[in-house]
């Protein structure tokens, strides 16, 4: 089943794995490449699934999903954080802000794809 | 005719009446039952200051000169105001010290020094000793004057044979009644019970006699019919004494009042209650008035009775009531003068004889003694001196009177005795009141006082009895007139006894004043100024602290035991200890409050400058010098000044607190930076990782992948790689520069060489991005100082970041090189996006590259890396220029001086590399 998967970014080749990756799966894929533009796609796309990075130029990661969170058509819309800062304080804080998932940069694609194929079925 | 006979019996019946008197008033005493402590009695024994001078001499002096007499009231009269502090001050020290007699107190105040006790009573004697003579003489006239009863007949030239001779049978009396009386026991303190009370009596006889004798004779005058009265009378005349002389002669005799020996001892040593001189101060006074009530109206009927001016003035009391046949009141006259000469020689003799005993003999023991504990029997020998003193002293008095007759020297010598005393006045007053003056300063003043008073008065009355050449009156030693006695300094035409007051009293406040300014007053001195100034305030003050040193307190006793007897030693000893709380007086501790107390005690018998040499000679006294007592007042500084560096310190502790908080807010700032910095070398590790992880499982995973899109992946699998080693490589190099673990080779290279070096490496990168690049370099090599490898590297960082930010195709890059104060300005601009305002100090931060050029095309660290490298060199590293027409960075380096390279290459390879 083809799902809408937004990727929020601002490295373009994290972004053209994410991005192969995700089409490989068989899901529609959206990208932007900061805080700001992400939130708008968002909005506009209404997508399944937000892949959601945290160091970003203009509205960072948290910022971003706190956002979704406030908006009560995103609000539903499950959020897996991927971040280069792999502390434990920053995987906490996402998962309160109601981060669906948290995975570290570097990551594993197959448990990434993996735990997309898990969000997007939970949601289901 | 009143018979010899009577007379005598009378005199002596007086006398025995006085011994009765005093031997009842010491019964009483010893029984305790005193009956001399009474104020009345107290003001009563004052009136010994009214000798045979006042009860014959006073009519004399108003039949001669008028009121000219009372002065010698009016001064007493005016000092008793003064005594409810100055009287009570001296009485409360010498209570306190012990003080004996005038001699012991003023050595006692300035450092118990004997010396100054030794020439106090030395100038005593010698003023008093005449004076006594005086009294002598008016027994042995009014003896004689009664003898030719009713004859009125002036006394001729005694030539009796020596036991013939009243004066000197009254002497002997006198001194046997002195040594009953007055040495019954050594210690001079305390009080002569009978003594006073007979010298009380004196006093009320001679009133009674004065006021009896003024009644009658007042009476006769006005009764008297048929004798005109002579043509002047004194008395009567309003020809008042300048008005300079009477102040003279009132301020001598309010001194006099206080400072003769006699005056002191009645005043201070025998006062036996402090609050008796309230009733003295006006008591007193009021004697003074009604013995002096009917002075004019006798001098007046002396001048009229005998107008042929063959009766002396001075014999009108005795010699009136013989011309008006009253052979009883003549008795009661002769027994009043008598009491008054008496009462004098009595009192000024016991005080005279305890001077000479404790501060001119004693010493003189002492000294012979030097070091060792004084002779066993030194006790019972003081005594012995003590009443050969007293004998000695009359028969000086005796002899000056037999020597003397009827000289000048002898008839003037109440006033001029005056004088002498009066020279104790700018010790003992200034010593109750300023704590400056020294021993030296007060036996200068002695010295010089005394020294003018035997020059301007002394020796003048002996050259008017013709015992000197008059010319020396005349004209000052060599023709000297200046120097003349009686007009010293051209000054005349002041009576001798102002003129003579005014100079030995001027000698004598200079000297003492000006010689106590020379020094500090001393340790013990310091200690006595404080015990005489601030006799009110005692107890508060502790001596003891003074002193140090080690003592036994079994030998202070024997010490004291040799001077006062085991029984009142024992007495003492015990109510001290009971007074510190010690049961037992053995148990006393030897320390400075019971050496003082024994010194003290001891005081009462020897004076206070020889107590403490004996009191020394037992103990191991230590030398207390100023220094010492300076380190007791500076052990109280010494605790402020401890407070004081506490609080510097506490103050410091808390600057330094202060400091550690700073360095640990600047200790936790840099630990968040190095977390901050941790963080972002780990987000930018790990972004690379992060790509080159994820394409290499893709093309891990995907071998079917088409060759274009493996291709792709693996180019950017290579371009994250060199990203990845070139990060690497950047955090070290910038860990080693902040580190200082750069080997910085420092040489003379020139910019241009630098920026063709950097143009070459980052040729490929501008070809590539299409980027034209502009140089402005002056021809001249612009030398500088600096490691050339690190140059190129700042400079390749620069233009790297310029042909990064400037736009592809239609980029620009410009390198302008000049010459700016002392050194080389080099600056790299682009036409790119420029660095807004804001971030201008944030790009030369670590991983911080400005926002505004979108996804950032290095590391971050190239920026503080090259500022890092510039600021190394001694220059600087800015952003310069607007935003809009691109950025501009330049940096600036000194310039290297041809001079300087001309130095050689030992001195290139000891450069430093900072400047």
């Amino acid at each position: 089943m083809t799902k809408r998967i937004l990727i929020i970014d601002d490295e373009p080749n994290i972004v053209i794995s994410l991005e192969f990756l995700m089409t490989r799966e068989g899901h529609e894929v959206r990208v932007a490449g900061d805080g700001e533009a992400g939130l708008a796609e968002a909005r506009r796309c209404r997508p399944d699934l937000i892949v959601l990075d945290v160091m970003m130029p203009k509205l960072d990661g948290f910022a971003v999903l706190e956002a979704l969170r406030a908006d009560p058509d995103l609000a539903a819309t499950p959020v897996l954080m991927l971040t280069a800062k792999g502390r434990e304080a920053e995987r906490r804080k996402g998962l309160e802000l109601g981060a669906e998932a948290y995975m570290p940069k570097p990551f594993s694609t197959r448990d990434l794809v993996r735990k997309i194929a898990e969000l997007l079925a939970r949601d289901a | 005719m009143i018979g010899n006979a009577l007379i005598i019996g009378l005199a002596f019946a007086y006398l025995g009446l006085l011994f009765g008197v005093a031997y009842w008033a010491d019964r009483r005493a010893d029984q305790g039952r005193s009956v001399i402590a009474h104020p009345t009695i107290y003001a009563l024994s004052l009136a010994v200051y009214c000798t045979a001078w006042t009860f014959y001499g006073s009519v004399g002096r108003a039949a001669a000169s008028g009121l000219d007499f009372l002065t010698i009231y009016l001064g007493p009269t005016l000092m008793a105001l003064l005594w409810g502090s100055l009287l009570v001050k001296m009485v409360r020290v010498s209570k306190a010290e012990r003080i004996t007699s005038i001699a012991d107190f003023i050595g006692s105040r300035y450092g118990k020094s004997q010396v100054l006790g030794g020439l106090v009573t030395v100038i005593a004697v010698v003023g008093v000793v005449p004076y006594i003579a005086l009294q002598l003489k008016a027994i042995a006239w009014s003896f004689q004057i009664l003898h030719h009863y009713p004859e009125v007949r002036m006394p001729g030239d005694g030539d009796q044979p020596l036991w013939g001779d009243t004066a000197f049978v009254i002497a002997l009396l006198l001194a046997a009644f002195t040594i009953l009386f007055g040495t019954r026991q050594l210690d001079a303190s305390e009080r002569h019970e009978g003594l006073v009370a007979a010298i009380a009596v004196e006093s009320l006889v001679k009133l009674v006699a004065f006021l009896v004798a003024g009644v009658y004779i007042t009476y006769r005058l006005l009764n008297l019919e048929g004798v005109a009265p002579p043509p002047s009378l004194p008395p009567l005349s309003p020809d008042i004494p300048p008005l300079l002389d009477w102040l003279a002669i009132s301020g001598l005799a309010a001194l006099a009042v206080m400072l003769l020996p006699r005056q002191f001892q009645v005043a201070v040593v025998e006062n036996g209650d402090v609050r008796h001189v309230r009733r003295a101060i006006w008591l007193f006074p009021l004697y003074l008035f009604l013995i002096n009530l009917f002075v004019l109206p006798i001098a007046v009927a002396g001048l009229v009775v005998f107008p042929d001016g063959d009766v002396d003035a001075d014999t009108f009391m005795l010699t009136l009531p013989i011309a008006f046949e009253q052979p009883w009141l003549a008795l009661l006259v002769f027994v009043g003068g008598l009491s008054a000469a008496t009462g004098m020689v009595i009192v000024e003799t016991i005080a005279l004889s305890t001077m000479v005993s404790n501060d001119l003999i004693l010493p003189l023991l002492l000294r012979r003694a030097r070091g060792r504990s004084p002779p066993a029997d030194l006790g019972r020998r003081l005594l012995a001196i003590r009443r050969g003193a007293i004998v000695a002293i009359l028969l000086l008095g005796y002899l000056y009177y037999r020597f003397a007759g009827e000289a000048y020297a002898l008839v003037s010598i109440g006033l001029i005795s005056f004088v002498a005393v009066a020279q104790f006045a700018p010790a003992v007053i200034g010593g109750l009141y300023w704590r400056g003056g020294t021993r030296e300063g007060a036996l200068a003043g002695l010295s010089a006082g005394f020294l003018v008073w035997v020059y301007t008065l002394l020796l003048p009355s002996f050259a008017k009895s013709a015992w000197l050449p008059v010319a020396f009156m005349e004209s000052g030693p060599g023709g000297l007139d200046l120097l003349a006695p009686l007009a010293l300094f051209g000054v005349v035409g002041w009576n001798e006894i102002t003129h003579g007051l005014f100079w030995s009293l001027t000698a004598n406040i200079v000297a003492f004043v000006a010689v106590s300014a020379l020094r500090e007053p001393n340790a013990v001195e310091a200690a006595q100024a404080r015990l005489f100034v601030d006799v009110e305030r005692r107890a508060a003050l502790k001596r003891a602290t003074l002193w140090r040193g080690s003592a036994e307190v079994a030998e202070l006793r024997a010490l004291a035991e040799r001077f006062l007897g085991v029984e009142r030693t024992q007495a003492a000893f015990g109510r001290f200890a009971q007074a510190r709380g010690i049961a037992d007086p053995a148990a006393l501790p030897a320390d400075g409050e019971t050496v003082d107390f024994a010194e003290t005690l001891l005081s009462g018998a020897v004076g206070g400058a020889s107590a403490r040499v004996m009191v020394a000679s037992v103990t191991d006294e230590e030398a207390i010098g100023l220094d010492e007592v300076l380190s007791i007042l500076d052990e109280a500084s010494q605790i402020r000044a401890y407070s004081r560096e506490l609080e510097r310190k506490s103050l410091a502790l808390e600057a330094a607190t202060a400091e550690l908080r700073e360095a640990n807010r600047r200790l936790t700032e840099l630990d968040r930076m190095k977390d901050d910095f941790m963080s972002s070398v780990t987000h930018e590790l790990r972004t690379p990782l992060a790509s080159i992880r994820a394409f290499s499982e893709i093309l891990h995973d995907d071998p079917d992948l088409p060759l274009e899109q493996r291709r792709r992946f693996l180019g950017i699998l290579v371009s994250e790689t060199e990203r990845l080693s070139r990060l690497v490589s950047q955090v070290l190099d910038l860990a080693k520069i902040e580190s200082g673990h750069v080997d910085w080779r420092t040489e003379v290279v020139s910019l241009q060489a630098v920026i063709d070096q950097a143009l070459a490496a980052t040729g490929r990168l501008v070809a590539e991005r299409g980027i034209e690049v502009r140089q402005d370099v002056p021809a001249a090599p612009a030398l500088v100082w600096a490691d050339r490898d690190r140059l190129v590297q700042v400079l390749v960082n620069l233009l790297s970041n310029a042909a990064k930010f400037a736009p592809p195709a239609a980029g620009r890059v410009g390198i302008r090189l000049v010459a700016a104060g002392p050194g080389w300005r080099l600056c790299v601009s682009d036409n790119g996006p420029g660095i807004p305002e804001a971030d201008r100090g944030l790009v030369f931060e670590k991983f911080r590259q400005s926002a505004s050029g979108g996804k950032p095309l290095g590391t971050g660290l190239g920026l503080p890396i090259s500022r890092q490298i510039v600021e190394h060199l001694g220059g600087r590293l800015w952003v310069a220029g607007g935003t809009g027409k691109g950025a501009t960075l330049c940096f600036e380096l000194p310039a290297h001086r041809p001079a300087q390279a001309e130095r050689g290459s030992d001195y290139d390879q000891t450069h430093p590399d900072h400047r």
